[in-house]
């Protein structure tokens, strides 16, 4: 594979770029693999990554829908973070953080991760509370957290409302300092080409019609371009993930909703973190381009389209200036949307099945794009171990049948309002 | 903007509604034995089908009322509202 370096470049700058080698291949599906991870979104190439790399299983290939990073790996607001205050999901998000430092040098694949800090207002005297309590915890597990009193945030973001008659005073925050942004796309291509280096195959425009399944053990799948047999198959589809569980005859705790984005119009540097606003659910951070990255609530109600309404967005965007009155300034540039395995308690799962040699990874809900290394990281040891990691231990199955749930936020079954 | 037209009130738009999830879901009896796999699948488990979807929705900021709703789940188009009480054929 031809390294991407600065005399690399230099030396392609004499034919005006037109000899770079192809990022990935476009192979013809082999009639059998070791492997075959469904799915060619951020998960889905990290995991054939992994299972490459760390495994040393390369005999594998991705079986995707459409094109690869088309889903929500292409579609989310690139926030990356591990401010979570249960043990399994603040260890397994700091697992990643380690991997998102090092992501750029290992895939030799500048992502543009940018640690710029990520801070969750607080409205209240209860929030700040609850806010010292998920910090503690936090720091408890190696996650750095700073509670940020009125005047700190303020010196922070001067532009967000601090006028003394709002309906939702800012009361402080809890800062996560080392959380931030990454390119999303370069993430997929990245893995994608590094996979691909390594001998995984992507088939692209390949959608998965069937399992073969007898005796209880996954023989291969069924495909729009043939039958591929596998010793071992992982599903790593998100909103899909029930579209393919009705045909393996599973139902699982997942629904599939919409989620929204949006982003203004490019303007100069004014934001330099990740901002939450507290008193409901809105984001914003600032691109390199200098458009505002915002987005919010579910649309409320199970979709499988990749588009949104308005009366979600405007409630989303009222929040949004509520909290930074400038952004009724800005003119919007686009939206879009993508479909979520929203999870009955709002954390995912990475776990075997009860067909001998399929795996699941699902349920991410909107928190999978920064879990794409550790998710892939894990997901592949849980494929060649055929044994979860302690790090995905938590996130099985049939936690929802034991009860040992994950529900950071306390939300319940109500996956359409969490 | 979804239009949804409550059985009780006729057509409104979906500002006025808050969403209650699969409509298909039932609850066990209770006069008799329930085993952990029925109450995972009433509590947890479900089929989220694309395409036709029989849901809950509460006519919240109108007659308060829930009733049932026949929505594509691909499309967002909307067949037919029932009241809450009604048998689905």
């Amino acid at each position: 594979m031809q390294k991407y370096s600065i005399f690399n470049l230099v030396k392609n700058a004499f034919s005006n770029h037109e000899n770079w080698d192809l990022a990935w291949k476009d192979p013809t599906p082999k009639e059998e693999y070791d492997v075959v991870i469904i799915g060619g979104g951020g998960h889905g190439l990290a995991t054939a990554y992994y299972l490459a790399k760390e495994h040393n299983i390369t005999n594998v290939a991705i079986i995707e829908k459409g094109w690869i990073g088309g889903g929500n790996v292409g579609r989310n607001t690139t926030i990356i973070r591990s401010n979570y205050m249960h043990d399994e999901n603040g260890l397994f998000s700091e697992f990643g953080m380690d991997l998102w430092r090092k992501m750029s040098q290992d895939l030799n694949y500048n992502v543009m991760f940018s640690p710029r800090g990520i801070i969750n207002l607080a409205h209240s005297d209860a929030q700040m509370n609850a806010y010292a309590r998920r910090g503690n915890s936090m720091r408890l597990n190696g996650i750095d957290a700073v509670l940020l009193n009125r005047e700190q945030v303020k010196e922070i973001i001067p532009m967000a409302d601090f006028s003394e008659n709002v309906r939702f005073p800012i009361f402080g925050g809890l800062m996560q300092p080392s959380a931030g942004t990454a390119r999303h796309d370069a993430v997929a291509w990245g893995y994608a080409r590094q996979a691909d280096s390594m001998g995984v195959d992507i088939i692209q425009n390949c959608e998965v019609i069937g399992f073969d399944v007898s005796a209880g053990k996954i023989n291969g799948i069924r495909t729009s371009r043939g039958n591929i047999k596998a010793k071992k198959v992982g599903l790593c589809v998100a909103g899909s993930t029930n579209i393919l569980a009705e045909k393996l005859n599973m139902t699982l705790p997942i629904e599939t909703h919409l989620l929204q984005a949006c982003v203004s119009e490019p303007i100069k540097p004014v934001l330099d973190n990740v901002v939450t606003f507290g008193a409901g659910h809105f984001y914003v951070s600032q691109s390199d381009k200098g458009e505002m990255v915002m987005g919010g609530d579910l649309d409320g109600y199970n979709s499988y389209a990749q588009r949104g309404n308005l009366p979600t967005l405007q409630h989303v965007l009222t929040e949004g200036i509520a909290m930074m009155p400038f952004l009724s300034k800005l003119k919007m540039l686009r939206t879009w949307g993508g479909i979520m395995d929203m999870s009955m308690d709002g954390s995912p799962i990475i776990d075997k099945t009860h067909i001998d040699g399929l795996y699941l990874n699902c349920g991410w809900c909107y928190g999978g794009f920064k879990a794409t290394p550790a998710s892939g990281w894990t997901f592949a040891h849980t494929i060649a171990q055929d044994r979860v990691h302690e790090l995905n231990a938590g996130y099985s199955l049939n936690r929802f049948n034991t009860g040992h749930l994950i529900d950071e936020k306390g939300l319940g079954t109500k996956t359409w309002i969490s | 903007m979804l239009y949804i037209n409550c059985p009780h009130c006729g057509m409104r738009s979906q500002n006025e509604f808050s969403y209650g999830g699969d409509a298909s879901v039932k609850r066990p009896e209770l006069n008799k034995e329930v085993s952990d796999q029925e109450w995972d699948n009433f509590v947890y488990n479900r089929k989220s089908l694309r395409g036709k979807h029989l849901e809950l929705w509460q006519h919240i900021s109108g007659c308060r009322q829930w009733i049932k709703v026949e929505r594509d789940t691909a499309t967002h188009e909307i067949f037919r509202t029932f009241k809450a009480d009604e048998e689905v054929a």
